[in-house]
């Protein structure tokens, strides 16, 4: 029963934000308490996990989860790069289930995606997975069945390296961003189905007009015109979801802490289902030293934004004796996450307000000039024109060298460095530097009026037929966004190199965000097997923006 | 040892050359083309990069120091794309049957399907005679495609309905914006009845306009047509004024229905509404009807008004 837990913590409440902060949470592994002293966790290679229904605590308030050993988040593996390592997962759940290993070089059987790489975890049953560490550093894991991830399915992966740590550090602390929502996430999109815009309370309207906000009046008539909201940033915002850290809600406010002049780092994963979150300590410089888990030169930035399936390590040393405030915004400025990296339990310091919401510009939808058509089939030949296509890209550009919606200096000042994909270099060379063999386009297309979500104009259920490769080849992707949101692309079971000017040291990631109006291009050597390729908005996915990527041979099973 | 894909990549080419050599070994590989042997990965040749502080991080990558462009920087060729096979590698390691089952379930997902009820108004007319009350709902259920069912009257109070009609159509998308609905409409009010077939198209028009026009044939062979128009204008998130129009046309003189050829009615209404939530929105507005031409003729020989004004206040509502 969660009503003595919840009575208990209106009473510490009433004491003082401090005995909040300070209590044990006896259902929540050492990492995740409300102040985090350091990582204790499932180690060793021999795990054991369980999954469940559960009631999440948030702020005080239940909410229905899917948790795995009795927590939300799931227990963070800790693990050391050259384990073998043996993962049980027992099912208690009456539906299916699944866990995959997010950007993690795993044979394509131990993938975890039902239908594609294994039939599934049937209700009531285990399944054991099998496979070698091969790399290091900061990934997660989640549900790939049904809606499963958006109810808390989703954990912390972290792999110490075998030999030194290229980015020392004196502490760390994983800070793993997700989105809950006390309503059910089959609601949820059955309300974007019904009314695209259910959840934006922050649309245009004449009284902001009047007021000389955001759009002049030949802006709104224009996108009008075009039958786009630019405000249409999220398709699920702050209105009904609560933004946690480490599963804890703004009231609670986590707690990481650390010794003055200590090198701290951060690992932060964004496990949300549908949030682009902006993240920022005022106060602090954080030193980007790894993204998706594999190591970077250090770019030391005031400000990220990251997208669902990304994960970046950064370093920070906070030499005073002060609390400092952990600020995840959602993109579209609906809600923050928020987090405290103090010296001493119970300390505080200032959460920002939320910053004003951007507004994209036509530059969001590939449109430099005006008069472009924004539906011309003859600009995108691959793409079925149907219902679910609102608009063709006419002129994508590539984005990788801007911060991301709403963090140009337009909106956050001149003075404050955000962290584009052009910074990124890798520390050490890229395994294959060949050219690519060949290249193929791959369009993310969608229509908000009818929340539809696509590649190249068709669900993965209309298109059936996989994207084929052959293994060991290296092979040229290009994203073009055709939408007004930006999504996140992962594929599984590799690490691409993004193709953003740094040849043999590009950095290597498993999920991109594509912003809109942009493309991305990056270069992969094919691994043998079938890998699920999708945006990692769960929504989109669940709604068809998805493939198979089929590359073979795929190696013999080996005894 | 970092670089863990460069042995596991070489692991992989590995098989594909044996393959080559050997045409009769891959028996999973019929219908590929592999036209040369995967080539093997060369060794990355830079050395690894310890940044340490203090190194210059002004320099650029590997391939912009004069020398031959390598890694993303080299420019991609023109090699065919394989053709896709269909086989199930997963099978090889599960039980296929429960492989097969798995995949038809996410490769053949049930097609979705949602349904919503709407009464977009649902209001009392203050008049200046007799007060009176007005609807305008549909249901409909599917996705792209549709089964829809629309009702449409209003009603005089104390005095009963004077005109009501239901309808059941077939809905279709045609792009992002637009649908086409054909079907059935039936007249309860007024007197005598009468069964139309439909067609109509609804949609969103560009400047974000909500139009239907439908056209109707009866089962006398009366042609008739109606075209509506609304806007949303936000005044703040959840204050929105909504003015609609709606014409209604005639073929033909339909005496018994009191309608004349051409323009029958025009109609104009304004209403304010306020979002308590997005399902549940009271409202209040004005509304003006006015009879048209030959249809005017008719009401006043009947001795009624040719135009009426109301003043109304409803609830907008939908689950």
């Amino acid at each position: 029963m969660t009503l003595p837990d919840l009575s208990r913590r209106r009473i510490l409440q009433g004491a003082g934000i401090g005995a909040g902060a300070l209590m044990l949470q006896p259902w929540l592994p050492a990492w995740a308490q409300p102040v985090s002293a350091g990582l204790s966790t499932l180690s060793g290679e021999d795990i054991h996990l369980r999954v469940g229904r559960d009631t999440l605590d948030i702020d005080g308030k239940p909410a229905r989860a899917v948790s795995i050993n009795g927590t939300v988040p799931a227990p963070l593996l800790r693990l050391k790069q050259g384990e073998k390592l043996r993962l049980t997962v027992e099912n208690t759940l009456d539906e299916e289930t699944s866990l995959h290993w997010h950007g993690l070089l795993v044979p394509f059987q131990m993938d975890g995606v039902p239908g594609v790489s294994f039939p599934g975890i049937k209700p009531h049953s285990s399944f054991t997975y099998e496979f070698a560490i091969e790399q290091a550093g900061t990934y997660w894991y989640h549900s790939h069945s049904g809606l499963q991830e958006l109810m808390g399915q989703y954990g912390p992966i972290v792999i110490d390296p075998a030999g030194a740590e290229s980015a020392p550090y004196d502490r760390d602390h994983v800070v793993l961003l997700s989105d809950h929502s006390f309503v059910h996430p089959e609601r949820i999109l059955r309300n974007l189905k019904l009314e695209p815009g259910y959840y934006n309370r922050q649309r245009q309207a004449l009284a902001g007009l009047l007021a000389g906000k955001d759009q002049k009046l030949p802006d709104r008539v224009a996108w009008g015109k075009m039958r786009m909201d630019p405000t249409d940033i999220s398709d699920v915002t702050g209105e009904v979801l609560t933004y946690l850290v480490n599963g804890h809600g703004p009231k609670t406010n986590w707690t990481a802490l650390f010794a003055p002049g200590e090198r701290v780092r951060l690992r932060f994963i964004n496990a949300a289902a549908m949030t682009v979150f902006n993240v920022r300590i005022p106060g602090l410089t954080m030193q980007v030293v790894s993204a998706d888990g594999q190591d970077v030169r250090p770019v030391p930035v005031d400000e990220f934004q990251f997208s669902p399936g990304e994960t970046f390590d950064v370093i920070v040393t906070p030499g005073e004796d002060k609390a400092f405030t952990i600020v995840g915004e959602s993109v579209d400025r609906s809600n923050l996450a928020v987090a405290t990296l103090a010296p001493r339990p119970g300390m505080r310091a200032a959460v920002p307000p939320l910053r004003e919401r951007p507004v994209p510009t036509m530059k969001d939808m590939g449109m430099e000039m005006e008069g472009m058509s924004m539906r011309d089939g003859a600009n995108a030949p691959q793409v079925k024109l149907g219902p679910g296509v609102e608009m063709i890209n006419p002129m994508p550009i590539d984005r990788t060298g801007e911060p991301g919606i709403g963090l140009d200096a337009k909106y956050v000042g001149p003075d404050h460095k955000v962290l584009v994909y052009k910074d990124l270099v890798a520390l050490d060379a890229n395994p294959d530097v060949r050219a690519a063999e060949r290249e193929l386009e791959v369009h993310l297309t969608g229509a908000m009026d009818r929340y539809m979500w696509s590649m190249d104009g068709k669900t993965m259920s209309e298109a059936h037929e996989p994207i084929p490769m052959r293994a060991g080849e290296r092979v040229r992707v290009t994203l073009i966004n055709d939408t007004m949101m930006a999504h996140p692309i992962h594929l599984h079971g590799h690490l691409f190199e993004l193709v953003t000017g740094h040849g043999s040291r590009s950095p290597r990631k498993h999920t991109v965000n594509v912003l809109p109006g942009g493309k991305v291009s990056w270069d992969v050597t094919a691994i043998g097997g079938d890998w699920a390729f999708h945006c990692h908005l769960f929504l989109h996915m669940a709604m068809g923006m998805m493939r198979i990527v089929q590359v073979r041979p795929v190696p013999e099973a080996s005894a | 040892m970092r670089s863990l894909a460069v042995p596991l990549l070489a692991a992989l080419a590995a098989p594909a050359m044996a393959q080559t050599a050997d045409p009769h070994a891959g028996h999973h590989m019929s219908g590929m083309d592999m036209p040369s042997p995967a080539p093997q990965p060369p060794k990355a040749e830079a050395p690894k990069d310890h940044a340490m502080p203090g190194m210059d991080m002004s320099q650029p990558a590997a391939s912009s120091d004069g020398t031959e462009p390598s890694g993303t920087d080299q420019a991609p060729g023109s090699a065919e794309a394989p053709t896709v096979v269909h086989d199930s590698p997963a099978s090889r390691y599960w039980d296929p049957a429960a492989m097969a089952a798995s995949t038809a379930a996410e490769m053949h997902p049930p097609r979705p399907a949602y349904s919503k009820l709407l009464f977009d108004l649902a209001e009392h007319q203050f008049r200046e005679g007799r007060d009176g009350y007005r609807w305008e709902g549909e249901f409909w259920t599917g996705d792209l495609n549709r089964f829809v069912i629309k009702s449409e009257g209003e009603g005089t109070s104390g005095k009963g309905i004077d005109e009501a009609e239901v309808q059941a159509l077939y809905a279709r998308a045609l792009d992002p914006w637009w649908n086409v609905q054909i079907g059935l409409r039936q007249d309860i009010r007024p007197r005598p009845a009468r069964t139309w077939a439909t067609l109509s198209i609804e949609g969103r028009a560009p400047y974000q306009f909500e139009v239907q026009a439908a056209a109707f044939l009866s089962d006398k062979g009366q042609l008739a047509g109606r075209v509506e128009a609304a806007y949303g204008q936000r005044i703040t998130q959840r204050l929105i004024l909504q003015p609609r129009v709606e014409f209604d046309l005639s073929a033909q003189d339909m005496p018994d229905q009191r309608i004349g050829a051409g323009l029958s009615t025009a109609e104009l209404g304004l209403r304010l509404r306020f979002e308590v939530r997005r399902e549940f929105a009271p409202y209040v507005g004005v509304n003006w009807t006015w009879d048209v031409g030959k249809t005017a003729d008719y009401a006043r020989a009947d001795g009624k008004d040719t135009s009426e004004r109301s003043v109304v206040a409803g609830i907008r509502f939908w689950f």
